[in-house]
């Protein structure tokens, strides 16, 4: 794969690393013959955010040839070696006036070199890994609620929420209002706790249409790297959801770039995720005890069993606590993981820990033209905690 | 031994006595070699030289010629002696390190002569602060034996094209390692990280480069950790020339331009690092 980006773009490539940087810790390539494809997934599976460039985003674009046999190359790299690369986005403006982009397999590196003025080259050779594809299943089309506004109007309300603000919850209200509020956990002190809710009237949006009465909480500190890209870009941003515990896809549209973050959603208290086997998937093979660390045989078991046809898929993970009926939603921070193993007392050994956002759905490899996602089978990607 | 609170008067005789406006003229160049604890300060008729050493592998020399000084003078041939340097910067500064246009701390200096503490006498708007500070025995100085004859390349680049490549370098990687040529990639400084190896190229005809003068394809690495303070050097310096020997020995000389516009300069030698191995290219 080779491709060169030429002068603001740069700096819009290097905005969404910095994007990407907020979600995962590895940056993962896929040149299509659509466009270049950057990926970002977090580690508990709960975030998976996609910036597709269009051929058209650059001065060249040569994605590489695929065989009859062989897919285009795809690898992924380690986060801060990329955005290493772009670190500095005043800079890039300055002095960068071209990127090239070469993906070198059989001396496994990846070449970024950046073309800077007074004829300065930096080359950074970045080692990188080969990777199966990785793709969050979601289906915009089947979200009941969908709102756009532009990127300025949300990013002045997340304002009125403290930076260190987890969780956020998006409700709408009678009149086609649309609140947003902080998610305060069921157990916090009521005397310690402060809520702050606001309300935004329907023509601040660019269109809403979206059920009445309903809610989602997702986190908000995922969803500010997007919302940051989205304001330097002035691009509106598309939401779209549906019932809790279904993602959250955030959407981004431009002639050459297209921007999809997708988060879990907290899932009801009054849902039916307290019964595991009447979520709707009730034929779906459970993962092993000894489930650990092995995703891709996890996968690869999940590849093999028949589709579901029952119903849209739920990405609630059937629970497994000691006490189903006390399926309390709390909140799941990758900080704050230590603190529920010690919870998890009574926990069978080697079940995952009780995850208050479920995951997200994660195909197989998928190609373009399927149908939707939600038709064929249902994939968990679970993650363990034990995963390195 | 007395202690006075007012600067000597003009008979008394010291070894070395200077006066200077302005202490930011001789702190701020102290700071761009300030990368250890102790320095060895020699003054002559010339000016002071200020020398900090590091691992027997490193040494970073500031100048600060007399006619920087109001008044400078040195009662022997030379003096010499070894001090704190963290100290000395400390009082210098003791009025604080932010500058305020129009003000500024004027100061004396004193040294009586070996075994004499170095007494400066600072004072900016009215007030004046007197600092005795002990000198010890100097040390013996390296001597890279680098002069001009035995340079084999040299490049003078503005360094407004080095600063951000070296407060960017990536210390992950042990060496620095330096290629200058007379063919492509002419000057290229490169680090072999966690993140994988990074090259930062100067082709000679960039309007950065004010002199290229190379000979021979030369390719050495340095320890990354002993050049590093150098960054501060750069920092301060409108010009540097980068030069090398045959043995490897690395020179980078720094062209400083004060706030009244008066030229000084910094410099550090480096010998190359034997002990790395065939870095990956």
């Amino acid at each position: 794969m080779k491709c060169v980006i030429a002068g603001g773009n740069v700096k819009v490539l290097g905005r969404a690393v910095h994007s990407l940087s907020r979600i995962g810790d590895e940056l993962y390539l896929e040149p299509t013959e659509s466009g270049l494809s950057l990926r970002a997934v977090n580690s508990s599976r709960s975030a998976f955010a996609a910036f597709l460039f269009a051929p058209l985003f650059f001065q060249l674009y040569e994605p590489g040839s695929a065989g009859p046999d062989t897919e285009l190359f795809r690898c992924k790299v380690h986060m801060k070696s990329f955005l290493g690369v772009f670190r500095s986005l005043p800079s890039l403006e300055k002095s960068v006036g071209k990127c090239l982009i070469l993906l070198k397999p059989r001396a496994s590196r990846l070449v970024l070199q950046l073309h800077c003025k007074h004829g300065v080259t930096k080359t950074h050779n970045l080692a990188f890994q080969e990777c199966e594809r990785l793709q969050a299943v979601f289906d915009t089309q089947r979200c009941v609620s969908r709102l756009c506004a532009p990127a300025r109007l949300l990013a002045e309300a997340v304002v009125h929420f403290p930076p260190t603000l987890a969780e956020v919850t998006l409700g709408t209200g009678t009149s086609g209002r649309i609140s947003l509020r902080n998610y305060v956990e069921d157990d916090a002190e009521p005397s310690k706790t402060m809520v702050t809710e606001l309300w935004l009237a329907e023509d601040e949006f660019q269109s809403v249409a979206v059920a009445p009465g309903s809610h989602i909480t997702f986190c908000l500190k995922e969803f500010r790297g997007l919302l940051s890209f989205a304001e330097a870009s002035n691009l509106p941003l598309t939401i779209h959801f549906d019932k809790p515990g279904r993602p959250v896809i955030f959407t981004l549209d431009d002639t050459v770039l297209e921007v999809h973050l997708v988060l879990a959603t907290l899932s009801d208290l009054d849902s039916s995720s307290q019964c595991p086997s009447t979520n709707g998937v009730s034929h779906l093979p459970a993962p092993p005890d000894d489930f650990g660390d092995d995703l891709e045989s996890y996968m690869a078991a999940m590849e093999t069993s028949e589709g579901c046809s029952e119903g849209p898929p739920s990405p609630t993970f059937p629970l497994r606590t000691p006490q189903p009926a006390k399926s309390k939603p709390q909140q799941q921070e990758e900080e704050e993981e230590e603190e529920e193993e010690e919870e998890e007392e009574g926990a069978v050994p080697g079940t995952p820990p009780h995850k208050k956002f479920r995951s997200l759905f994660f195909g197989s490899v998928m190609t373009p033209g399927r149908p939707g996602p939600a038709t064929t089978q249902e994939v968990l990607a679970e993650d363990s905690d034990g995963e390195s | 031994m007395p202690f006075s609170a007012q600067p000597p008067a003009s008979g008394e005789r010291y070894a070395l006595s200077a006066s200077l406006d302005n202490a930011r003229h001789l702190s701020s160049l102290l700071r761009a070699v300030h990368f250890q604890d102790h320095a060895t300060c020699l003054a002559t008729a010339s000016g002071l030289r200020v020398t900090v050493e590091d691992a027997k592998c490193i040494q970073a020399n500031a100048f600060i010629q007399a006619e920087i000084f109001q008044e400078f003078s040195v009662q022997e041939e030379s003096v010499m002696f070894r001090i704190s340097l963290s100290v000395l910067l400390d009082c210098l500064t003791i009025f604080g390190t932010s500058s305020l246009p129009g003000t500024s701390t004027a100061l004396r200096l004193c040294y009586r002569g070996y075994g004499y503490p170095l007494m400066l006498f600072l004072e900016e708007g009215g007030v004046v602060t007197v600092c005795k500070i002990n000198t010890q025995e100097p040390e013996e100085l390296l001597d890279f034996d680098f002069c001009s004859t035995k340079v084999v390349n040299k490049i003078i680049l503005q360094s407004e094209g080095l600063r951000e490549a070296f407060a960017e370098l990536d210390m992950t990687s042990e060496v620095l390692q330096i290629t200058m040529s007379p063919d492509k990639p002419y000057f290229r400084l490169s680090t072999f990280g966690n993140a994988g190896s990074a090259h930062l190229d100067y082709p000679r005809d960039s309007d950065l480069m004010e002199a290229f003068h190379c000979n021979q394809t030369q390719t050495n690495r340095y320890k990354i950790s002993l050049l590093k303070p150098s960054t501060k050097a750069l920092a301060l310096s409108c010009k540097v020339s980068i030069r090398t020997d045959a043995q490897g020995f690395l020179s980078l000389q720094y062209m400083i331009r004060n706030e009244d516009g008066q030229i000084c300069f910094v410099e550090y030698y480096c010998c190359p690092d034997e002990n790395i191995t065939e870095a990956e290219l």
